[in-house]
């Protein structure tokens, strides 16, 4: 049998990859770049919108550090803060639920689904209630809790050959025992710290301090290169363990080098805001099909995953006469998107 | 054309938690030639393909390259000499056949940065040879199955190896596939020497295709050989427990595998 | 992935399980314990003498002796509860031929909050007797919701596709709870009092309301057990032993919610009985219903009624719902049943 006749010249085809290339790349470029113009005039309005309205140039001048009467309290003390959390949570979030998902090759493989955020919360309400520990303790034992729910997930979940499923239906074990761990802390814990722990677990911005936020900053900072740096890595193991390890990638290392940069920076966020309901699954599916998956949506999903906190964070205090904590509101917006996901795969028999 | 590889494999045992299902093994991959490993169900063709290609560690025994262990070499500066095509690889949803095939040069690439102009190029001439130029910019779930299968083998081809490991290639594919992407692998090999060792299931394809045949039976290698040497009616019998009549292949000349069975055996009687 | 596949050893015979009457003899025994303990234990511990008093002696009017007079209505709605999902557990299993399924895994239980969430804030519905139909409607719906889109596409309701599907709209509707609850603080304390009231809550006309219930769904439960049986066998299986497999799920399907709806509308969302129950005594019996749906009936009014007690021990002074022990003891069966899965039968 003969090959059939190239439609391409042999010379041209370099230049036709690499126009479709340019193509894909410049797609990356607008998305990317629209995201962020999008995230930067939610954060505006984060610092503009409230009680009262402030024009960005006061905004602005408050900021830069002018004592203006009224402006300055509320700019700085009340809204920065708040919209700084919802910024590193937002990016925390959507990074790691990108990596969780492109590693497992699964979007419902991410923390909210698997437990890793359960984990973080349980440990997280134990350190507000029972230890009444402050913010670098209960970062640091959220982190601790969400690695070790990773670990007894894996060990769990190991098996002969291992499965996906298996690793959801796991996770969602252990996520029902930790949410009877939570409401065990509940009941215990004296009843002024319960209102906080409740808001916080609904997944809230209100109240957020700006000394709580270095660890989050700090975290997200540093985790977020290596991410970077281990893209090639992830899109390999994403073509399988076989294909991977012979593309010369130690498929084990890797794996645990990703999965802990986005445990810790998944707990870290968690520990702050609360666990923001299904950020971390949306951001990454919704980055994707923006971009088209040739080149690394990690930065698009962090992107997204900020402009969904903040969105819903302003949805939540100013579209209803009520106020709702943006967990809330990512909550309504996200379930059905989910729904809408498992009909699809089911119906494409991906499950 | 390619440099010549010393591959070999001493000894070897492996096989997955306590069940051994290689036992003992002992080979030469032929270099710049196309090697085929035949056996019945269960007798460990792929987990031996696997240990080859080092996705699975042997449990004792040593398989060396060019008189070095594999397991000293940095990982990616294998990858770099050995490929390997899995049974049934992952597809990454919507992805565009370029950028997969472009993943193939991952031992090839620095951590950060786009793609080299031989990263194009190895891109370039992989789908050339592939004949799936044309799909470039095509997203991979709209391909068929038989095309899709070009494209890894275009993404393994893009890595550049010198010597390419394959699992069932033709698995799952149409008759008509199967005898194109045999085709396409010879291809390779001729144009650049490329060593190709893979597992068949099909005994008459693996006789027509094969340079050098190693036949498995129980974990154990018990012949190798041109074709003709090693399918004869005995052997089959002996590997596939199959009672069968070798005559030539009137396409090929090379060795055919006819079974007999328990029915319809008028014309036999005939012969 | 492929539907569960019905291994051999699961066939039912038709001979009594060899285990059985031992079985039966000591969950009975573990019944009158749990019975004992219910009544005994609590924030304060009670000594025999004066348990014994408080049941057979209505004349003596000791303090402890009151006590276990008060604890007597609890224990009863305990059983009946317990029994209740139990059975439910059993049915929802033998009708999706799928293992994992429970009231709480498939969504149900979220499904009847839902409901009776917008019974108390729009319809301003205060009683139990009010939104008993309320929940059962709730449970019907998610349930054949969760079923459906977990049923969708190649291999039918696999566990993992049943589950996530029971997962996500559990998560859906939980939000929808919290979008209703936030603004109205009147409902959200009632609905907390619903949520939490738990069995604790069971009065005598709590049992009378939900004791109708209970014997509707049990008694369709014992009925349809030789059709479900032949069910376990597969669908082209059991049409070949004439069974009419639609209108037996639907039976079957709507005992199930009944009993659970009735259940969640009087004690609140408590999860993980039924799968706990019915693979306990499929453990011990194997897979015959006949037996199954009885004694799983049993084992969850045992389980629920021990971890009740838990509930109360562990909490004291106050107590720990017993939704909450539940999914603490219930949780890891899931876990085993994950772990021991073939990966294809996921």
């Amino acid at each position: 049998m003969t090959l059939t006749p190239n439609l391409i010249a042999p010379s041209a085809s370099v230049e036709y990859i690499r126009a479709g290339r340019r193509r894909r790349q410049r797609r990356w470029m607008f998305v990317t770049g629209t995201l962020a113009l999008l995230a930067l005039v939610l954060c505006a309005a984060m610092l503009m919108l409230g009680n009262t309205i402030y024009p960005l140039d006061q905004v602005v001048r408050a900021l830069s550090g002018e004592k203006i009467k009224g402006v300055s309290f509320a700019v700085s003390t009340l809204r920065l803060p708040r919209m700084l959390a919802g910024l590193f949570a937002g990016f925390a979030f959507g990074i790691a639920g990108y990596t969780f998902q492109t590693l497992l090759r699964n979007p419902l493989a991410n923390p909210n689904v698997i437990g890793v955020t359960s984990g973080s919360s349980a440990a997280a309400v134990f350190c507000l209630t029972v230890l009444q520990a402050g913010g670098a303790v209960t970062s640091a034992v959220s982190v601790a809790a969400g690695l070790a729910t990773v670990i007894v997930i894996y060990i769990l979940a190991r098996g002969k050959i291992f499965s996906i499923g298996r690793l959801i239906l796991i996770g969602i074990g252990i996520q029902a025992m930790l949410d009877a761990v939570i409401s065990y802390l509940l009941l215990i814990s004296s009843e002024k710290d319960v209102p906080a722990a409740i808001r916080w677990l609904s997944g809230s911005l209100n109240g957020s301090k700006m000394s709580e936020l270095p660890p989050l900053v700090a975290i997200t900072l540093i985790c977020t290169p290596i991410l970077i740096v281990m893209g090639k890595h992830l899109h390999t193991l994403e073509l399988g363990e076989q294909t991977a390890s012979s593309l010369g990638v130690s498929t084990d290392k890797t794996r645990i080098a990703l999965i802990v940069c986005a445990v810790f920076v998944v707990s870290i966020a968690t520990a702050t805001t609360g666990p923001v309901a299904f950020v971390s699954f949306l951001a990454g599916p919704i980055a994707k099909r923006l971009v088209g998956t040739g080149f690394h949506s990690l930065i698009p999903a962090g992107l997204v995953g900020i402009n969904l906190v903040l969105a819903a964070d302003l949805i939540g205090q100013f579209a209803f006469v009520h106020r709702y904590p943006v967990g809330v509101i990512t909550g309504l917006l996200g379930a059905p998107y989910l729904i809408f996901l498992l009909i699809r795969m089911n119906q494409k028999g991906e499950l | 054309m390619k440099p010549n590889h010393i591959f070999q494999a001493e000894q070897i045992v492996a096989g997955y938690e306590q069940k051994t299902v290689i036992n003992g093994v002992d080979l030469t991959i032929p270099s710049s030639r196309i090697s085929v490993i035949i056996g019945s169900n269960g007798c460990g063709k792929s987990t031996l393909l696997k240990a080859l290609a080092r996705l699975i560690k042997p449990t004792s025994g040593r398989i060396t390259l060019d008189g070095k262990p594999i397991a000293k070499y940095p990982s990616k500066q294998l990858a770099r000499i050995i490929g390997l095509l899995p049974q049934s690889p992952i597809v990454p949803e919507g992805i565009s056949v370029a950028d997969l095939v472009g993943r193939g040069r991952f031992p090839h690439q620095p951590l950060l940065g786009g793609w080299s102009k031989k990263d194009y190029e190895a891109v370039a001439e992989a789908m050339e040879l592939m004949d799936i130029t044309q799909f470039a910019n095509h997203n991979i779930d709209e391909l068929s199955g038989g095309q899709r299968q070009r494209v890894w083998i275009a993404m393994a081809m893009a890595q550049q190896t010198d010597i390419l490991f394959l699992d069932e290639p033709t698995t799952f594919l149409d008759i008509t596939y199967q005898v194109e992407i045999l085709d396409l692998l010879t291809d390779l090999n001729r144009k650049h020497g490329t060593t190709i060792v893979m597992v068949l299931h099909d005994i008459n394809l693996s006789a027509r295709y094969a340079d050098h045949i190693f036949a498995l039976q129980e974990g154990r290698l018990v012949a190798e050989g041109t074709p003709s040497e090693v399918i004869t009616s005995r052997r089959i019998k002996d590997v596939f427990g199959l009672d069968c009549e070798v005559i030539d292949d009137p396409v090929s000349g090379s060795p055919m595998v006819v079974p007999k069975g328990r029915h319809h055996m008028e014309t036999r009687a005939a012969l | 992935m492929n539907p569960i596949t019905v291994s051999s050893d699961s066939r039912p015979s038709p001979h009594i399980p060899k285990h059985f009457p031992t079985v039966l003899i000591v969950s009975l025994i573990l019944l009158g314990a749990s019975i004992l303990a219910s009544l005994a234990f609590g924030s304060r511990a009670v000594p025999f003498h004066d348990l014994i008093d408080g049941l057979f002696r209505p004349e003596m009017d000791s303090y402890e002796a009151n006590i276990v007079r008060k604890r007597i209505s609890r224990t009863v709605f305990s059983l009946l509860c317990g029994a209740a999902l139990g059975v439910s557990g059993s049915l929802m299993q033998a009708v999706t031929r799928n293992p994992i399924a429970d009231p709480s895994i498939l969504g149900v239980n979220m499904g009847a909050s839902l409901f009776v969430v917008c019974g108390m804030a729009f319809l301003n519905m205060t009683t139990a007797s009010q939104y008993i139909w309320l929940s059962m409607t709730g449970a019907a719906i998610t349930a054949v919701f969760v079923f459906g889109v977990g049923s969708l596409g190649r291999g039918g309701a696999t566990p993992i596709k049943l589950i996530l599907a029971g997962a996500a709209t559990s998560a859906a509707l939980s939000s929808l709870v919290t979008a209703i609850l936030i603004p109205r603080s009147h409902v959200m304390d009632q609905f907390r009092f619903w949520q939490v009231g738990s069995v604790g809550s069971g009065t005598w006309s709590s049992i009378s309301t939900f004791v109708p219930f209970l014997l509707a769904g049990l008694l369709i439960g014992f009925l349809t057990s030789p059709a479900l049986n032949a069910l376990a066998l597969g669908d082209e299986t059991a049409k070949g032993l004439g069974v009419k497999t639609g209108t037996l799920r639907l039976i079957a399907a709507l005992a199930g919610v009944i009993l659970c709806g009735a259940t969640t509308a009087l004690a609140g969302p408590i999860g993980f009985i039924g799968l706990l129950a019915t693979h306990v005594v499929r453990l011990m019996v194997g897979p015959d219903l006949r037996f199954v749906i009885p004694l799983s009936a049993v084992a969850g009014a045992v389980i629920l009624t021990v971890s009740d007690v838990l509930g109360r021990l562990i909490g004291s002074p106050g107590e720990l719902e017993v939704g909450v022990v539940t999914a603490f003891v219930g949780a890891p069966i899931l876990i085993i049943l994950a772990m021991r899965a073939k990966v294809r039968s996921l």
